[in-house]
């Protein structure tokens, strides 16, 4: 592109004024805007003791959870289409016959490795009976790495934890329970 | 018969370098931790708050932070590359940490203690190490010369493209603004009449008028000719992390890092002191301290905590700036220097010079008290006058906008034509 092209708006620096050349108000300027931060609220969250806010858990995504449906099964029905979408792999699926009428296959294993997991959110996207959901908890620890495979019990055990802090989300978001 | 025995005045001497070089540890340990406060709660945040006394959940409000700062870097790798020159390389921290400690030798550091009575030892006990240096200002300026070796060795045998450039910049800088500020320092020689630190503490205190009232041109010459010298932003160029990596000590680690870190905030308290004994009056506050030369042990003490407080308040006042204030580009940090203020230094120079001159004729022409006024208020016009200069006649440097003639591609076709 030439530099007089018609599309290139050129803006220029106004000339610096005489209160601007005397230095010092400027000076002056700067170091009131620090020192107004100087004494200013702080942001830092102090974390172990205070918790941040998240400011909406129905974006938020934090740790997984496998949610249960009225007579307290587990929703999924082991489509494999969250293992799937999931970019990074973490997510292992054994299906097997459901017990149950009213489908056809369940899980027998679910477990997610939330090592591998990059907090996408793909998963949930991806999941057509909204079993699997992202919470809004974010402090996630262990000791070990098998600790951090989440096998379905635990995953089924944070959808316990957290169900009342958090409703399922496609009821929150105007959907079917 | 000779004692083997050290005399008083050597003991006086040496309990008097320990004091000031605990304390001096003490404060840049202290300092690092102010600035780190500082830093946070200008951009909002909390800061260090978290380490108290070790093994126990007291966190006193992260005082504990400089202990583990120091164990932490001392307890680092110390490692030499091996590309490096290695009798430079160990040597540049140490040039540089032994010439900024020596400088306290001649600076002053409280006025004096009342009379101990100690055989041997002259009364009052002034409070410096090397009270009869008659040269203190010489001495301190030609040490603040040779710290400037311990960064261009450090520079130059790290072998390190970065270091290097922070060695040469680093020597640029301070020869560009030792002028100013040794024209800055000459109005104070001349209107104190000594080149002994504490004489010229004491002028202002017998006066009342404290040289920054007197001399505003070169108090404002000085002051930012010691910011250069310390090396603070906004004339941090010799270090300039975003462009030079760390400058002169890119290459180094563990405790000779540390050493040069140390270095550093000695240069910044080093500055304080001069900027406070020099022209804000020193230990002297009006009504406070007396102006004297006879002190009582709380006298003493006061006058000690009036120079500490101002010290303290004009470092902070270093670390406020450092926030407020970018960088400048490296043309504009010389212009400053050699278009702004050395000609005001002159001018600070000769107005001092004239009005000392003729003081004199002065107070037997109008009478000692309307004399003291003029001899007030002429730098003060001075001042004015040269900042109105300043700012008319702007050394803009070098001129930034684009050239529109010619696109970028043009110049690529240009070279490919040739």
């Amino acid at each position: 592109m030439q530099a007089t092209d018609p599309a290139i708006t050129w803006l220029e620096d106004k000339p610096l004024g005489l209160a601007e050349r005397l230095y010092l108000p400027l000076f002056v300027q700067g170091l009131a805007t620090t020192a107004r931060h100087l004494v200013s609220p702080k942001v830092t969250v102090s974390f172990p003791e205070q918790r941040p806010t998240v400011g909406n858990p129905l974006i938020y995504r934090g740790v997984h959870r496998l949610n249960r449906d009225d007579e307290g099964r587990v929703k999924c029905v082991a489509c494999f289409l969250c293992a799937t979408a999931c970019p990074a792999h973490c997510i292992d699926i054994v299906a097997t016959e459901s017990p149950w009428p009213d489908r056809e296959k369940y899980p027998e294993a679910f477990q997610i490795d939330e090592l591998r997991c990059i907090f996408c959110g793909m998963c949930e996207e991806a999941c057509p009976v909204d079993a699997i959901e992202l919470t809004s908890l974010l402090d996630l620890t262990g000791k070990s790495r098998e600790e951090m495979i989440f096998d379905k019990e635990k995953l089924l055990s944070v959808y316990d934890m957290t169900k009342d802090a958090e409703p399922m989300k496609s009821a929150a978001l105007g959907g079917a329970p | 018969m000779t004692s083997l025995l050290p005399s008083p005045t050597t003991i006086a001497a040496l309990v008097k370098i320990g004091l000031l070089i605990g304390g001096l540890m003490t404060a840049a340990a202290y300092l690092v931790l102010v600035e780190r406060w500082m830093a946070a709660w200008v951009q909002d945040r909390k800061g260090p708050n978290r380490v108290g006394i070790p093994l126990t959940k007291i966190r006193l409000f992260g005082l504990g932070q400089p202990l583990a700062d120091g164990l932490k870097i001392i307890l680092n790798e110390d490692f030499t590359p091996r590309h490096v020159d290695k009798v430079l390389y160990a040597a540049a921290p140490l040039v540089l940490l032994a010439a900024s400690l020596a400088i306290f030798a001649a600076i002053p550091f409280g006025s004096v203690l009342p009379p101990l009575g100690i055989p041997g030892l002259p009364d009052p006990v002034p409070f410096l190490v090397a009270p009869g240096l008659d040269v203190g200002v010489l001495w301190v300026f030609a040490l603040s010369s040779i710290a400037v070796y311990g960064v261009l060795l450090g520079g130059w045998a790290s072998n390190n493209k970065y270091g290097f450039l922070g060695g040469l910049r680093s020597s640029a800088q301070l020869v560009a603004y030792e002028i100013p500020l040794g024209l800055g320092l000459l109005g104070v020689v001349l209107a104190a009449g000594s080149l002994k630190l504490d004489v010229i503490m004491n002028a202002q205190a017998e006066t009342g008028v404290w040289y920054a009232f007197a001399q505003p041109l070169g108090f404002i010459v000085f002051l930012v000719a010691s910011f250069a010298e310390a090396a603070r932003l906004p004339f941090d160029l010799p270090e300039a992390e975003q462009e030079l990596v760390g400058g002169y000590h890119t290459e180094y680690s563990g405790i000779k890092l540390l050493l040069f870190l140390v270095s550093e905030f000695l240069h910044m308290v080093t500055a304080a002191f001069l900027i406070v004994i020099m022209f804000l009056g020193g230990w002297h506050l009006w009504g406070v301290t007396g102006s004297g030369q006879e002190v009582t042990w709380i006298g003493a003490l006061v006058r000690f905590a009036v120079l500490s407080s101002k010290i303290f308040g004009v470092i902070l006042f270093f670390m406020l700036v450092r926030w407020s204030w970018p960088r400048f580009r490296f043309d504009q940090l010389m212009n400053l220097a050699w278009k702004v203020m050395l000609p005001l230094g002159l001018a600070n120079l000769v107005t001092v010079a004239t009005i000392e001159e003729f003081r004199p004729q002065l107070v037997e022409a109008v009478g000692a008290g309307p004399a003291g006024w003029i001899a007030l208020l002429v730098p003060w016009g001075v001042f004015f006058a040269g900042w109105i200069a300043a700012g008319l006649f702007t050394p803009s440097g070098t001129d930034n906008t684009p050239i529109r003639t010619h696109g970028p591609l043009d110049i690529e076709h240009e070279l490919v034509e040739v």
